[in-house]
């Protein structure tokens, strides 16, 4: 198979996180969308692993995924915190900083 | 290149980008989650296909199960599935769409002007990323990412129950006697 299948469905994923980020304002699903990024950035790393033989980017992909399910902790706990205080995760109500 | 794996690629790469459109377009948190369900187990065979083993099941426990399960459980929790939909900024839908498409045309164009010739992917064998390798690479050479990744994991543990215990009582019970 073609190396530039593998790159071009990991760009159209990664442009349509990036997508998603823009478009949403549910907070939930730009975290989704964060998610699809990393999966996109996976897939590269998984397809030049196998493209140069050498294991190291198999590696790098576990530890993106351990990085990963810390971050989604750390920001769903931010999400019901928000939540607490404003009683919605609309990302347009979340302006308190704004000057 | 025989035609059936012609015809499995191109149904993986449908499903694949299929599913992450229906996440970005449905307005219902609950089925964007399960869109992304779908979309990493479609990953996880494309990593199985391009001989990754070890990351296609970490991808299945990991993603598809612990990561969506706590996105579906907060989602419940908060029952904010669902927002009124109006558009803050004027058109500004379109605009996104179309820094998009240059996005998109962007990353073409560098992956058929750089100077690099790029064959076939080459087949590999089940002993080239079998979990002993894999094993072997993370505990010796490896092994200090290792260690960071598991004191992040212990920290954002930390942090995610710091951030949603509910307010101390002590901190009320000293301000009444400092009244």
């Amino acid at each position: 198979m073609p190396l530039g299948y593998f790159l071009g469905l990991s760009a159209i994923m990664f442009t349509v996180g990036v997508l998603g980020v823009i478009l949403r304002r549910n907070a939930l699903v730009i975290f989704m969308s964060l998610e699809l990024m990393f999966n996109a950035a996976n897939l590269v790393f998984v397809t030049y692993a196998s493209y140069y033989q050498i294991l190291i980017g198999q590696i790098f992909v576990f530890f993106v995924m351990a990085v990963a399910a810390a971050e989604v902790a750390v920001g769903l706990a931010l999400m019901v915190a928000i939540f607490r205080t404003k009683h919605s995760i609309d990302i347009d109500q979340m302006s308190s900083l704004k000057g | 290149m025989p035609v059936i794996g012609t015809i499995f690629y191109a149904f993986l790469a449908i499903v694949a980008v299929g599913s992450a459109l229906g996440m970005l377009i449905n307005r219902n948190a609950i089925y964007s989650a399960l869109f992304l369900v779908l979309n990493f187990a479609t990953v996880a065979v494309l990593y199985l296909a391009l001989g990754a083993p070890f990351i296609a099941l970490s991808q299945i426990t990991v993603y598809a199960g612990a990561i969506m399960v706590l996105f579906l459980f907060v989602i419940t929790l908060l029952g904010a599935e669902k927002l009124p939909g109006y558009e803050p900024i004027k058109g500004h839908r379109i605009v996104a769409i179309g820094l998009a498409f240059v996005f998109i045309a962007e990353l073409v164009l560098f992956f058929f002007f750089r100077n690099q010739v790029t064959g076939p992917i080459p087949l590999i064998g089940p002993e080239f990323a079998s979990p002993r390798n894999i094993g072997v690479l993370m505990f010796t050479e490896y092994l200090l990412p290792f260690e960071v990744v598991a004191f992040i994991l212990l920290s954002a543990t930390v942090g995610a129950i710091m951030l949603t215990k509910p307010e101390r009582k002590s901190t009320t019970k000293l301000s009444q006697q400092q009244d």
